[in-house]
């Protein structure tokens, strides 16, 4: 069941075309990974989801229902581009985004106060926004985005500017919003923190879609037969439907090499042909990180990364 | 319709909040007063101090008998121009005059000389004296006796009245209703870049401040827009109502420091009161006539129509200063949108100067109190005059008309610029935004 259905959404600015005929399905209660290089065209996607601007084609369906303005309520947006109210107070600014997003003056204040709260900054309620630090005033934003329990959360870069520690924090809060019935879409470049929270991936490049599906999906998807092999005893050469692409030393006397073999194969015959040549110590299977699955297809269209 | 409010509260509280709201709605009422009493309390100081000046007159002719004035006492030399220009020049006198012996029909070669070049109101002053006297001579020679003389000369105080449509005679005094256009005028026009300003400030920092995005995707651009325009504009009226009540209060503690009652009617039986005990009846009069100029003026009238002005006039151009502001980065990017913007409003402005306080019913005074982009000011300067009331309507109709038209020209800009980081702008991209689709 999809929470957001994007069916074929196009948006031409004077120039150029920024989304061509892109449809994705969002799972409700699934963090959805939208990936791209940068001017590919995401933000005109979140933008557009947002009803920032509208798009020139294309429908959008949440809940099965024409997006309109009723759904401002339901949706909650942290931008990539990122500000507060500098001469606001902490709390007054929290106040007013609750309630630009329908919330009542004290449902606003009750929520935005236990949500300090639980990020540990109530301290700062009454303390203007300028006075803050960087990352102080990145967690306010993110209590603005999700304060009014939002069904779908819009997340642009959400770990950019935190410390280890507090991009932590948020992403175990981000997490648990998922538990609590939140559908997260999550625009990233940072890979690592799509392996780690990502259950759908989608990504966009120069203005179409180019990848879709869920992560174990893709990662079949991009499987490429690769192998670590490490050994003992014995020199490993490419063979028979194999190929030694690598090898190096990882001490105790062992070795490990990668070895390429057929994407489809049945790796008992790779392994039939390795244990002729040496002592087989370990034997597994290469699966692709979300890293090399984006470099390949940059790769594979070199002029991808013109931005 | 609920965020409209929620941003114009926004708008309203985070200004009214800073200090230098406070600071300004405390010290203007203050300080304009004070400075205008300061300037009154010199100029009379300096009437008071200023001792007659000495003109020099040398005579050539023997019969031009300068009268001593206020201002000017003359004083014959004798000797050569030469001699005399020697003399004048070591003297503390301000000027010479040095009449020839000229033709009483054909007066030429009389020469003014002074230490300071002289206004030309001076110069005509003592031409018209000169004239009179000559004239005097020669109805001297044609025969009439110094009595006859003193008969023809009468001394003449023009009363102007206004006739107001329903037939109703009004005392009406030019300096006064000049004193309102101007100030009414001069108000509306700094309102307009006080407040203008504001919103366009207000824009760049909130644009700046990069929290826009997270706005616009809870309210349309052009409902951002209108309450912040709003938003502002009540900040300016709640600003303006404080000072009415200051300079009230301050002005009513002031009269009765200085034992005077505010009430008029009182007043003018005080000032009868001490008229007759005083005998001095004509200044009295004087006074009388004042005071019932003043009850004349319709306040409410004006103070109504000053709102309305300035809150059309507000809108219209406060729009445009939230277009510019969405559309650059920085206040000094903004400056090449604004020569366009400021342009009619010092129009407006020279107008009033040069062609509603000359002739306030002139054709050229009455387009530019109906064209929107200049009528707050030019309407509200001609509007101590007496304006037909069409007049009036159709300015305000038009007006009303010019703020809805420069609403949606700046939305439209508004709504692509303030998401607009780091671009080129010039006119021709505002042109290509304002034909964008959404």
């Amino acid at each position: 069941m999809s929470l957001l259905k994007v069916e074929n959404i196009s948006k031409t600015y004077s120039e150029h075309q920024a989304l061509a005929n892109v449809s994705m399905d969002i799972p409700k209660q699934s963090i959805f990974g939208l990936l791209g290089p940068n001017g590919a065209g995401k933000t005109t996607l979140i933008r557009i989801i947002n009803q920032i601007i509208e798009a020139d084609q294309g429908a959008i369906l949440f809940d099965g229902i024409p997006l309109n303005l009723e759904h401002i309520r339901n949706i909650g947006y942290l931008p990539e581009e990122r500000g507060l109210y500098k001469k606001m107070k902490v709390g007054e600014q929290l106040v007013y985004l609750g309630q630009l997003r329908g919330l009542s003056l004290r449902e606003s204040t009750k929520r935005g106060k236990a949500w300090c709260q639980k990020l540990s900054i109530l301290d700062w309620w009454n303390k203007k926004v300028e006075d803050l630090s960087k990352g102080m005033a990145q967690k306010i934003q993110f209590i603005a985005t999700v304060m009014h329990e939002p069904k779908l959360i819009i997340l642009d870069e959400p770990f950019s500017g935190f410390d280890p520690v507090n991009a932590n924090l948020i992403k175990d809060e981000i997490l648990e919003l998922r538990e609590k019935g939140s559908t997260i879409i999550f625009s990233t470049h940072r890979m690592e923190s799509v392996e780690q929270l990502c259950d759908h991936v989608a990504m966009i490049n120069k203005s179409e879609k180019i990848l879709d599906g869920s992560k174990p999906e893709i990662k079949e998807q991009f499987r490429d037969g690769t192998y670590f092999v490490e050994f003992k005893e014995g020199e490993i050469k490419s063979g028979d439907g194999f190929e030694l692409l690598d090898t190096e030393d990882i001490g105790r006397g062992l070795k490990r090499s990668l070895v390429q073999f057929k994407a489809d194969g049945n790796p008992n015959e790779l392994l039939k042909g390795l244990i002729s040549q040496a002592e087989i110590h370990s034997f597994v299977e290469r699966i692709p990180s979300m890293n090399d699955i984006f470099i390949s297809l940059v790769k594979e269209n070199p002029d991808l990364v013109e931005a | 319709m609920n965020k409209i409010l929620l941003i114009i509260q926004r708008e309203f509280m985070s200004r009214v909040k800073k200090k230098s709201f406070l600071l300004a709605t405390i010290l203007v009422p203050l300080i304009f007063p004070a400075i205008i009493g300061g300037m009154v309390y010199l100029a009379i100081q300096n009437e008071k101090n200023k001792e007659s000046e000495v003109v020099q007159v040398l005579d050539e002719s023997g019969f031009i008998d300068l009268k001593d004035s206020e201002r000017y006492t003359y004083k014959t030399v004798e000797g050569s121009l030469e001699e005399a220009k020697e003399g004048f020049s070591k003297s503390e006198d301000f000027a010479l005059i040095y009449i020839p012996d000229i033709d009483i029909d054909k007066p030429e070669g009389i020469l003014f000389y002074a230490k300071t070049s002289p206004g030309i109101n001076l110069v005509s002053g003592f031409e018209s004296r000169v004239e009179a006297q000559i004239r005097d001579i020669k109805l001297t020679r044609s025969g009439l006796t110094e009595e006859q003389l003193d008969q023809l000369k009468t001394n003449v105080n023009i009363d102007s009245f206004n006739i107001t449509e329903t037939g109703d005679e009004k005392k009406s005094d030019a300096g006064f209703t000049f004193g309102i256009g101007y100030v009414m005028g001069f108000m509306i026009y700094i309102f307009l870049f006080v407040y203008g300003g504001q919103v366009m400030q207000g824009v760049i920092e909130e644009k700046n401040s990069k929290i826009v995005e997270v706005i616009v995707s809870t309210v349309k651009p052009f409902h951002l827009m209108i309450g912040k325009v709003i938003g502002v504009a009540s900040v300016g009226i709640f600003q303006f109502l404080i000072w009415i009540v200051l300079m009230s209060v301050i002005s009513f503690v002031g009269m009765a420091a200085f034992g005077l009652s505010m009430d008029p009617m009182e007043t003018t039986q005080m000032m009868q009161q001490a008229g007759n005990e005083a005998a001095s009846a004509q200044a009295n009069e004087k006074v009388q006539e004042i005071m019932t100029i003043i009850q004349d003026i319709p306040v409410m009238k004006i103070v109504l129509l000053f709102v309305f002005f300035f809150l059309g006039g507000y809108l219209l151009y406060g729009a445009l200063f939230a277009a510019v502001g969405s559309a650059v980065d920085t206040q000094a990017d903004a400056q090449q949108f604004m020569m366009p913007i400021m342009m009619p409003i010092i129009v407006a402005l020279m107008g009033l100067f040069m062609f509603v306080f000359e002739d306030p019913n002139g054709s050229v005074s009455f387009w530019l109190s109906v064209i929107p982009f200049t009528s707050p000011i030019v309407m509200m300067g001609r509007i101590g005059f007496g304006v037909p009331a069409w007049e009036i309507a159709l300015s305000m109709v038009l007006l009303v008309g010019g703020f809805l038209f420069t609403l949606w020209l700046a939305g439209r800009i508004y709504r692509i610029g303030i998401l607009m980081h780091g671009t080129k702008v010039n006119y021709k991209v505002l042109a290509k935004w304002f034909m964008q689709k959404n």
